[in-house]
């Protein structure tokens, strides 16, 4: 008798469930799900204006072999791994000095350095461009009155320097939300254990390697992967800043796809790119996971 | 030894006030720049401060349709607003604190799905659009965006912190499932939807590269795609689109500055945990 009831129960509550979760689950599948699919399969036609033909798996031969791919794999490789670690330093860097201090300071610098992300990629693309520009910008200007280079340099225009012109301005549109983490994880790491180890005569240093540092792991690899997803998907930066040139130096595969798909329409290519993309992605994501275990608490 | 860090802690003070000139400048010069006449922009040594205030810059930003631009900003965020809290703390709730069948693998394919980019399926997405007959409409942004599901994620560690007995409560006296989630769950999830409401407008707000794919006439442009419009234009009136940048940073930087605590949470409470 007794399991019967329950399975009513179960039922029951699962025809409510589903009831609340319909109009989230609709859009759900219509704009993620179904594009997901249609992503994947188109990505096996050659796809475009004129029309659609299977093609198997040519496009992404096509695609390991097109030098403006690699290209970009080897761009977008640059930035993840030169801002991934920056990111992290810095941050932890200003939420260390942040954390203890009166909440109205701490909330203070919390904002200074969202501002960035908040002002918006192309406001703040806007300053950058003229703080790069090789004529009138403020870059040139400053290291030509400090005596440091003799003649202007086209920032964004230099295959030497474009690609870190860009990192820069991504790390300063990277780190508002890691800091916003780790001021709070810092705040979380328990007062006895810090106490009980300065009463053992630990110096600064050592507390902070011995007994914070371990407990922020959790919230730094999560910092991690979502500084690496970010950078793997720089795109507005480029195509504002850019536009992929000198000869694709700052060409990411995000920017590379977005010409594929809207300046040279060959859909079917540009979906296999985001397929491979999307591997990637989730692949760092399920390492994630499976090291995280899914047990922080902030 | 204590002097030392003493010291030091000065030294970290000092470059932690240089690091935050450098991250408020960008802000303040646009703000700064729209007042200035195009020739200061150019100048250098740079104006700091416009000696001389014009409102040409915005005369000639006026010239093109920004204020419908502001408005198709403001219309996108807060329609993807609406829909996003009203469908996410629905599905929120029931994934935190009802058992069906099928609760545990929704679960993990939303939190799947939120770690893959958008980006990669904004090709299919397009077309989708276009099918539809929303491209180039702010529903074309709007309807896509409501699918992430970020909000339901955010909306079930928030209803995590409903007690329980107090649901129990409420079904022996009676109350139907509707009445129990507006009269009970919603008070105690509040500070979770004015998180997710403030978290959603500001990242609306911010999608260029969406409104980019989605968008094309003049008049139906949010306001960053217009001024990044302006850019290619303008390329080298820095003070037009310097105002235009104004019009488009002030509102949403006004948002983030009054509702900042509830986007901290949010923040927080959307890192991990799960």
């Amino acid at each position: 008798m007794r399991p019967k009831k329950i399975n009513k129960i179960r039922m029951r509550e699962t025809l409510v469930s589903y009831a609340f979760l319909a109009p989230a689950l609709l859009f759900f599948l219509g704009f993620v799900l179904v594009p997901m699919g249609m992503g994947v399969v188109t990505s096996l036609f050659r796809y475009n204006m004129k029309g659609m033909t299977f093609v198997g798996l040519s496009n992404y031969i096509a695609m390991f072999q097109d030098p403006v791919w690699q290209k970009s794999l080897v761009n977008t490789l640059f930035l993840v791994v030169g801002s991934v670690p920056l990111t992290v330093f810095f941050s932890l860097f200003v939420a260390a000095l942040t954390y203890e201090k009166h909440p109205v300071t701490r909330s203070f610098f919390r904002c200074v350095f969202f501002l960035p992300v908040v002002t918006g990629t192309v406001a703040v693309t806007v300053v950058w461009k003229w703080i790069y520009d090789p004529l009138n910008g403020i870059l040139n200007w400053m290291l030509k009155s400090m005596n440091l280079i003799q003649r202007n340099i086209m920032w964004t225009g230099d295959k030497k320097y474009a690609l870190w012109a860009i990192l820069i301005i991504l790390i300063t549109t990277s780190v508002g939300q890691p800091i916003i983490l780790y001021i709070a994880s810092l705040g979380n790491v328990p007062k006895d254990y810090v106490e009980a180890a300065q009463v053992d005569g630990a110096n600064d240093l050592q507390v902070f390697w011995r007994i914070k540092w371990p407990s922020l792991l959790p919230t730094t690899l999560y910092i991690v992967v979502i500084t690496t997803i970010n950078s793997f998907q720089c795109f507005s930066l480029i195509q504002l800043l850019t536009s992929g040139g000198p000869n694709y130096r700052t060409t990411t595969i995000m920017y590379y796809l977005y010409e594929t798909a809207f300046k040279r329409f060959e859909y079917g290519f540009a979906n296999a790119m985001g397929v491979v993309l999307a591997l990637i992605i989730g692949a760092i994501s399920f390492v994630q996971f499976k090291a995280l275990g899914g047990d922080v608490e902030y | 030894m204590k002097k030392k860090t003493r010291l030091l802690d000065q030294l970290s003070m000092l470059l932690l006030l240089f690091l935050s000139i450098i991250f408020i400048f960008p802000f303040y010069w646009i703000l700064t720049g729209a007042f200035k006449s195009q020739k200061v922009t150019v100048t250098l040594p740079p104006e700091w401060w416009p000696m001389s205030p014009t409102l040409e810059n915005f005369h000639k930003l006026f010239q093109n349709p920004a204020l419908q631009w502001l408005f198709n900003s403001v219309f996108i965020s807060g329609m993807t607003l609406i829909i996003v809290c009203v469908t996410a703390s629905m599905a929120g709730y029931v994934l935190a604190k009802k058992r069906f069948y099928g609760d545990k693998l929704l679960f993990s394919i939303f939190v799947f799905a939120m770690a893959l980019p958008k980006q990669v399926i904004l090709v299919p997405l397009m077309k989708l659009v276009s099918f539809m007959g929303i491209h180039d409409t702010s529903w074309a942004i709007i309807l896509p965006l409501c699918g992430w599901p970020f909000g339901i994620f955010l909306m079930k560690q928030f209803s995590e912190n409903v007690p329980t007995e107090l649901l129990e409560a409420a079904k022996i006296d009676g109350s139907g499932e509707i009445l129990t989630f507006t009269n009970i769950v919603m008070p105690i999830v509040k500070p979770g939807l004015g998180a997710l409401a403030i978290f959603t407008f500001i990242n609306t707000w911010n999608d260029y590269f969406m409104q980019l794919v989605m968008l094309n006439s003049r008049t139906k442009l949010t306001i960053s795609l217009g001024v990044a419009t302006l850019q290619q234009e303008f390329s080298t009136n820095y003070g037009v689109i310097m105002a235009g940048a104004a019009l488009a940073a002030v509102p949403i930087v006004a948002v983030f500055l009054l509702f900042q605590n509830y986007f901290t949470q949010g923040i927080t409470m959307g890192a991990v945990k799960g």
